[in-house]
């Protein structure tokens, strides 16, 4: 059994130590919020945060977490730039199909986190590794300052 | 970008048991009119015994609990397009309900309730959602109202006349008296709806036309959403597949005993074609089918190539294809001297961002299904067919659609999962890799067109086209394959738009070997416009002619498409200055019943590296339903033809596909998107479709402005790097 720490609850999880994160998530506790996309880090629907840092749970091995804090878009609107971003999204009518809005709600979260008022070169750095294939990314990057905005 | 006042409505969750009960009825109940009778959408009251449902359908798409809840059954399936929130829009419009309380339901497999009018059976595509249900759901919303008005003036002894309705209240203005839809539920008299009921003038409208919240975000950033592929029935299993590598090959030996070593694996499932691990969880699937030893019989395509497909097309480009117009007398037309070109365009891969997937449960006497798919009848029929069970015993719930684009038009996927499951006891999530997605896909025909044209005195005379490709219709619905023409291959082509006397569109089927081939966002106009427009701007550099000017001059019999055109010209600053290899190209558009002017600004440098600036459109698309989603599907649809026109290429060798994931199947990202303006043009027309004409748009307007830019026509997609740098020629 490995204890991991997710959305401030310690869990239990049967898994094998090189299961990746994503795959704990979704099919051991049911937490399908974070997304399978491609599984080999390309595109970015599984982020999730450790301690407040944005990882591609994809490729993550469930036993190198260890005490680490894990944060996944069910929870992430209790933090306070979360919910920034998530009202920014809605406000700005960002979404498409969805499928993906997960992963970049997680990235500009994490972003915000380090850098509280980004420019279009900081959104760039962060937001690359995400892919939306309705291409909502004119209204990610508005979104992104809007939430920047948000008192 | 426009806002709009936050409202908070919701979908209903994923069981679909109660609308299943509650239209199961209905639908043996109106029998198959609606089918018949799309003009005018039969609305039937259907009472529901207290005992069974506190609600009450007042049609297909309409139904009132007694508690007031107003839910709207949304016969097309949300892929992204917005079309939950759209066609909520229309129905809630005519049924005067508050829309910041209601409801939408995916509608449940019925192609007797839920046909496409445009198609003939339930279909999401080809950007006809609005288009044809505009007028069934006016109707149904307008009928429902009309049914509750006469309810509520029978209770008041009042006649109805004096009655008026809004936010889902009936109102008596005279005396003051006020009753609210949830109440009138249980008192809707009458067997028949009204045959005519009365419709707002447009003037009147107040949902329809205002930026309205889509009713699908709120799920969307908080995880809650739950797509085909986030299903967990209890006692799920999960497997993944691996098919042929080769299209077409078999199984021809599986030696297994690597997979029964991966803790989590409970089952291999080897079929003729394909061979499955089922797992406790994806990790234990993954792994336990990469611990496989699979040996392909590689069949009669293990030597097949993307070149060789390609000399075949333009082969069958010299041969006379089936007249799909023909105007005037081009022959002679030409005789005066003609301008030629060939163009081709690649096959391409769906690559939705949610995989595919499809969960099913085949018990002996009934066969349940979880996905999220554009066909949701053809879904229920295919598992009906390969369990030889009956359509009744075949239940399916719909999802919201993590990206259709097309691949989920097709049920391929169903029936392996189907087949997969009945090897497998107990419910069975089938998910695929990225990398069997991409490559066990059906493609975006490969195209080849070839072109003649003559041009005198600054205008066309003259403009043949052949287009030659594979024929999705034949295939995908054989019916509407007449006399050798695909109307498919050839949308774009035919309905050119310009004022040419003598035009000559021609069709020539070639199948590739191998590959199947389907609907990609855009359909065939995505190919069509971006080979005419291109061709377009070659004769209009011929003629020593401003692109726009043009187009302009000779648009004179498409006054909405030339509005369009100077719209985007003056927002663009068309003719402004640029800066050395920067150049502005143009495209304009008259598909899916919209009509669209495109300026794409792009830079290339030195290597070959292209720039997408900015991209202008101006929209004339009818009445606006939620001019803000409108706007959204623009700019997420010339996204997705960017990326295709940069990027995009499934290319074939020794009979298998040779990309596999996003790092050589590449996207579009963030830092390479480009400011995008729409402009809407106010407009009381019917409404046109929306979700595919920005793809359409992107292609043709990025490689005209590469050409201004560079002076290098480029007559192939993907943009060739090379060939802008001078490496290789065009």
């Amino acid at each position: 059994m490995i204890n991991l720490r997710i959305n401030g609850k310690v869990t239990a999880v049967d898994a094998p130590q090189d299961m990746p994160l994503l795959w704990v998530l979704r099919d051991l506790l049911g937490l399908t919020g974070t997304k399978f996309g491609c599984g080999i880090a390309q595109c970015g629907a599984c982020t999730v945060h450790l301690d407040g840092e944005a990882v591609r749970s994809c490729l993550l091995p469930v036993g190198s977490i260890k005490d680490r804090s894990i944060t996944t878009i069910e929870a992430i609107g209790e933090t306070s730039n979360g919910a920034k971003v998530q009202k920014a999204w809605l406000d700005l009518e960002v979404v498409q199909c969805g499928y993906c809005q997960s992963g970049q709600i997680m990235s500009a979260t994490a972003l915000l986190n380090t850098t509280p008022h980004p420019d279009d070169s900081d959104i760039d750095a962060a937001m690359a590794g995400n892919i939306c294939r309705c291409g909502t990314y004119v209204r990610i990057r508005e979104a992104i300052k809007r939430a920047a905005q948000i008192e | 970008m426009m806002s709009a006042e936050p409202i908070a409505p919701s979908i209903a969750g994923i069981d679909a048991s109660l609308s299943r009960r509650a239209f199961l009825k209905v639908s043996a109940a109106t029998g198959g009119s609606l089918l018949l009778g799309f003009s005018l959408s039969p609305v039937k009251a259907v009472r529901q015994p207290a005992s069974e449902t506190t609600a009450f359908a007042l049609d297909a798409f309409i139904r009132i609990e007694r508690s007031g809840l107003v839910t709207l059954i949304i016969p097309q399936v949300e892929m992204g397009q917005g079309v939950y929130t759209s066609l909520a829009m229309i129905l809630a419009e005519e049924l005067d309900a508050d829309f910041r309380r209601v409801t939408v339901e995916h509608a449940p497999p019925s192609d007797a309730l839920y046909a496409n009018p445009a198609v003939g059976f339930q279909v999401t595509g080809g950007s006809t959602s609005v288009r044809a249900f505009w007028m069934p759901m006016r109707k149904a919303g307008a009928s429902a109202r009309a049914m509750l008005v006469e309810a509520a003036a029978a209770t008041w002894r009042v006649d109805p006349a004096t009655c008026r309705t809004a936010n889902s209240e009936v109102i008596h203005e005279a005396s003051g008296r006020k009753l609210p839809y949830g109440a009138l539920a249980g008192r809707v008299a009458r067997a028949a709806p009204p045959k005519d009921p009365p419709l707002k003038a447009l003037q009147e409208f107040q949902l329809i036309g205002q930026p309205a919240r889509r009713l699908d975000s709120p799920g969307k950033v908080n995880g809650s959403a739950i797509f085909g592929i986030d299903v967990l029935p209890p006692g799920v299993k999960i497997a993944t597949l691996q098919a042929s590598p080769v299209f077409g090959g078999k199984v021809a030996d599986v030696e297994e005993a690597g997979a029964h070593n991966v803790p989590g694996v409970r089952q291999v499932v080897v079929l003729d074609d394909l061979v499955a691990v089922v797992g406790d969880h994806m990790w234990a699937a993954k792994k336990g089918l990469e611990a496989l030893q699979i040996t392909w019989d590689e069949g009669a395509n293990a030597n097949v190539t993307t070149a060789e497909i390609l000399t075949q097309l333009q082969a069958a480009s010299e041969r006379p294809g089936v007249v799909a117009k023909s105007v005037g007398d081009v022959d002679k037309a030409l005789s005066t001297g003609k301008i030629e070109a060939t163009y081709h365009v690649p096959f391409l891969a769906h690559a939705p961002m949610e995989p595919m997937n499809c969960t099913v449960h085949v018990r002996p006497d009934a066969c349940e299904i979880w996905v999220g798919i554009q066909v949701l009848s053809r879904a229920q029929a295919i598992a009906a067919k390969i369990t030889g069970l009956a359509l009744d015993k075949v239940i399916v719930h719909n999802h919201l659609i993590g990206g259709g684009f097309g691949r989920r038009l097709e049920v391929d996927g169903v029936a392996k999962a189907v087949r997969i499951a009945q090897k497998v006891n107990g419910p069975v999530k089938l998910v695929w890799t990225r990398e069997e997605d991409i490559q066990q896909a059906f493609y975006r025909p490969f195209y080849f067109d070839r072109f003649q044209a003559s041009v005198s005195g600054g205008k066309i005379t003259a403009w043949s086209h052949r287009v030659v490709g594979s024929s999705i219709l034949a295939r995908w619905a054989p019916p509407a394959f007449v006399k050798g023409l695909d109307g498919d291959a050839v949308d774009g082509a035919v309905d050119f738009p310009y004022d040419v006397a003598n035009i000559h569109v021609e069709y020539v089927r070639q199948e590739p070997p191998a590959v199947t081939t389907c609907f990609w966002r855009g359909v065939g106009p995505t190919h069509n416009i971006f080979v005419v427009e291109s061709f377009v701007d070659e004769l209009a550099h011929s003629a020593g002619k401003d692109p726009v000017l043009f187009r302009r001059d000779q648009l004179q019999g498409a006054p909405r498409l030339r509005a369009c055109l100077d719209l985007a010209a003056d927002k663009a600053g068309w003719g402004h200055p640029l800066p050395a290899r920067v150049g502005r190209g143009v495209a304009v558009q008259s598909v899916f019943g919209s009509y669209i002017a495109t300026i794409a600004e792009a830079e290339v440098d030195r290597n070959g590296k292209v720039k997408v600036r900015r991209v202008v459109c101006a929209v004339d698309c009818g009445i606006a339903v939620n001019p803000d989603t409108i706007a959204a599907q623009i700019e997420g649809g010339l996204i997705f033809g960017l990326t295709a026109a940069l990027h995009s290429e499934i290319t074939i060798a020794r009979g298998r596909v040779q990309q596999s994931n996003f790092h050589d199947y590449r996207m579009m990202r963030i830092d390479e998107a480009p400011s995008i303006e729409v402009h809407l043009i106010k407009s009381d027309a019917a409404p046109g479709g929306i979700g595919e004409p920005g793809t359409v748009a992107a292609a043709p307007s990025l490689a005209n402005a590469l050409f201004a830019a560079t002076g290098i026509r480029l007559r192939h997609l993907p943009i060739d790097r090379d060939v802008l740098a001078g490496r290789k020629p065009a």
